[in-house]
């Protein structure tokens, strides 16, 4: 028992990492119906600028957090008013294909600026470890779970309960109708990449006290699975891509414990096929009628 | 015209096929007052660092050789020449440097440094009748013809080695393995370790598999700690390792560690050393070893690079050289038969351990262990 209980917990943490960076494919594509696939390596810049915080002398670890946030946020918008708003009339595979160029172009920069090396980040979260009889839970592990559940119903309330939610949600619905009614579209969806960023920019912070180390290629895999995770929980949807993060995280834990180490990715994709099938909005994702 | 044109283009074939075979013809073997040494391996590219190391390893043994009065083959006393090829560890590229370097009079090869055009140039070196030695070739068929021989160990070489380390010298017999299955080299070493653990009389309580390039862990470590191991032995790089202490450390794993020669340059890739203390790993080589020996090369390297630190890879080209060495005076002479007789009686006193060579190519020497100490490396040595 209390190996699954392990094994569970050893599944949930991933989960929830991919979790958030599913939350910003997912908004973006809600509200500017395009796949961003440079979101991935925003979470690799995260973690670069913590790494660089960290490490400069004077700046508080706090202070390095927030830096590390705040920049990803700030390079969302960045990309967005650079690469993709010029293209908002053009087809979608024209997005689509800055938005991988735009993915190698982060990652060749930071290749070129901090070379193929991995770095070590200093340890900066001290939680002490948690014990019940044979299982320990690390001080990491604790806070990435507290920081996804308040992310998380942070950004419920703000999407339901807000005068901002709600625009963006109208933008979401019906980009021409929300301009008539005087919102500003455009904000709206450059706020969505902000939050999308600055989430991702929290990923990589979990991410590298995970797995402690900053490389140019961090953010592919971990971009991928969420992708995935969002298209499990249903792209668009807020609450699908939280389900779709955790899901998948907990399907890659079982598999390596119960079956095989070899085959996570074949249950992974398995999976994600699986629900295409008989749901191919995704878990939660909502059929749209398209009118032509 | 037209047939002007024509005798002209044939003219043109002609000679160029005479001078592609002339090319073939004057792979004379230098003259008699130096001793060509060819080397490839990787000095460009993803691979490039082992390449550099051998490469400079091998001139500092060839600048002392030569400052020693050189190597007597038979009556005569000659020179080396160290003639070092990029092969950008591609099998192609290396098969084109070594017939580069039999049209430069190669007399012997130091080569190649990675496994994969190792074993491309094994055909080529035995058609051509050359002595070839890898310094790290560890895949079983870097030596797979007469005339080449290693210096390193092999991979089933090393889990044996820490098999017999692990059940016999420390008695711990319940060991769990985590190796990568993406990789031949750790597939090798795991293959040979278990097998050797279960004829000892000890027990392998799980055997984990990963692929290389993954960064967690943690459900791997649950089922270690679930099989209540006394040891982990890990077969991989430093790159998976530093992540597999890390988590273990957060898991409260407290069992010793132990590895292979991939973790040579492990210190360097984890924040906290602690989750290291009392780690043990293969590896011929520790640069801050107390022997005269190996503190004599250190300086000459650094003194020759930079103040760059030698790693294994310096190291075993450095004792390459010295192994040509040997083989040519013990032989006395340049041919293939008499050096390949030579290599399987000499024994070379080198700064990866005293070696000696079978007739397979394989080097027998002993198992040098390093311990991770107060946070430092420390040489340990096990018969």
């Amino acid at each position: 028992m209390s190996s699954f209980v392990e094994q569970f917990l050893n599944g949930l943490i991933p989960g929830s990492i991919y979790a958030l960076i599913a939350l910003g494919y997912t908004m973006v594509y809600g509200i500017a119906k395009m796949i961003n696939f440079a979101h991935g390596d925003i979470i690799m810049v995260g973690a670069y600028i913590l790494l660089i915080g960290l490490n400069a002398s004077g700046v508080p670890t706090w202070l390095a957090i927030v830096l590390a946030i705040a920049g990803c946020g700030i390079l969302g918008v960045v990309i967005e008013k650079v690469a993709y708003k010029p293209l908002r009339n053009a087809p979608s595979l024209a997005v689509l294909i800055t938005a991988i160029g735009m993915s190698y172009f982060l990652q060749n920069l930071f290749l070129v600026i901090f070379s193929s090396k991995g770095k070590s980040v200093p340890r900066f979260i001290h939680v002490k470890d948690f014990k019940i009889g044979d299982i320990t839970v690390s001080g990491n592990m604790i806070v990435t779970l507290i920081v996804t559940i308040i992310i998380m119903i942070l950004l419920t309330v703000f999407i339901n309960k807000t005068k901002l939610g709600s625009a963006l949600r109208a933008v979401s619905e019906d980009k021409g109708a929300a301009s008539l009614m005087g919102i500003n579209s455009d904000l709206m969806i450059s706020m969505t990449f902000a939050i999308g960023s600055a989430l991702a920019g929290v990923a990589g912070i979990l991410w590298v006290s995970m797995y402690d180390k900053a490389y140019p290629t961090l953010g592919a895999i971990p971009g991928i699975k969420a992708f995935v995770a969002a298209v499990i929980g249903g792209i668009g949807s807020v609450p699908g891509a939280m389900i779709g993060g955790i899901a998948l995280g907990l399907v890659e834990s079982f598999t390596k414990a119960y079956i095989s180490g070899e085959l996570v990715d074949a249950f992974v994709f398995g999976l994600l096929i699986i629900v295409l099938i008989f749901k191919p909005t995704g878990i939660l994702g909502r059929k749209r009628i398209e009118k032509v | 015209m037209t047939k002007m044109k024509k005798f002209l283009s044939a003219a043109v074939v002609a000679a160029m096929t005479i001078s592609s075979l002339a090319g073939c013809g004057t792979s004379s073997k230098g003259d008699d007052t130096t001793l060509t040494i060819g080397g490839i391996g990787p000095v460009s590219g993803p691979a490039a660092s082992y390449g550099t190391s051998v490469k400079n390893g091998c001139q500092v043994a060839v600048d002392e050789i030569n400052k020693a009065g050189g190597v007597k083959v038979g009556d005569k006393t000659m020179q080396l020449k160290l003639d070092f090829q990029d092969d950008a560890n591609d099998a192609e590229t290396a098969k084109n440097a070594f017939n580069k370097l039999m049209d430069n009079g190669m007399d012997a090869l130091v080569g190649c440094v990675t496994s994969a055009p190792c074993i491309a140039v094994t055909s080529l070196s035995e058609k051509a009748k050359i002595l070839q030695i890898t310094p790290s070739g560890s895949q079983k068929e870097c030596a797979q013809f007469d005339n080449c021989f290693r210096v390193c160990f092999t991979d089933p070489q090393q889990g044996t080695a820490m098999a017999e380390y692990i059940v016999n010298k420390l008695g711990l017999k319940k060991v769990a393995v985590l190796y990568a299955n993406s990789s031949n080299y750790s597939q090798g070493i795991k293959d040979a370790f278990v097998a050797k653990v279960k004829e000892l009389g000890g027990s392998i309580v799980t055997e984990e598999a990963f692929t290389e390039g993954d960064v967690d862990y943690n459900t791997q470590l649950s089922k270690v700690k679930d099989a209540a191991a006394d040891a982990i032995f890990v077969p991989a790089y430093y790159t998976e390792v530093s992540y597999i202490v890390k988590q273990a450390a957060e898991k409260g794993i407290k069992i010793p560690f132990f590895g292979s020669d991939g973790w040579d340059g492990i210190l360097d890739q984890v924040s906290n050393k602690e989750v290291l203390e009392g780690a043990t790993f293969l590896s011929p080589f520790l640069y801050t070893q107390d022997d005269a020996k190996v503190q004599s090369f250190v300086k000459a390297y650094q003194a020759a690079n930079k103040n760059a630190t030698p790693d294994q890879f310096a190291a075993d080209g450095y004792d390459t050289v010295y192994t040509i060495k040997a083989a040519f005076e013990k032989a006395g002479s340049k041919d293939i038969a008499k050096l390949e007789e030579a290599m399987t009686q000499i024994k070379v006193e080198g700064i990866t351990g005293t070696m000696t060579f079978s007739k397979d190519g394989d080097a027998t020497k002993s198992t040098k262990l390093i311990q991770i100490k107060n946070g430092e490396y420390t040489a340990i040595v096990a018969e």
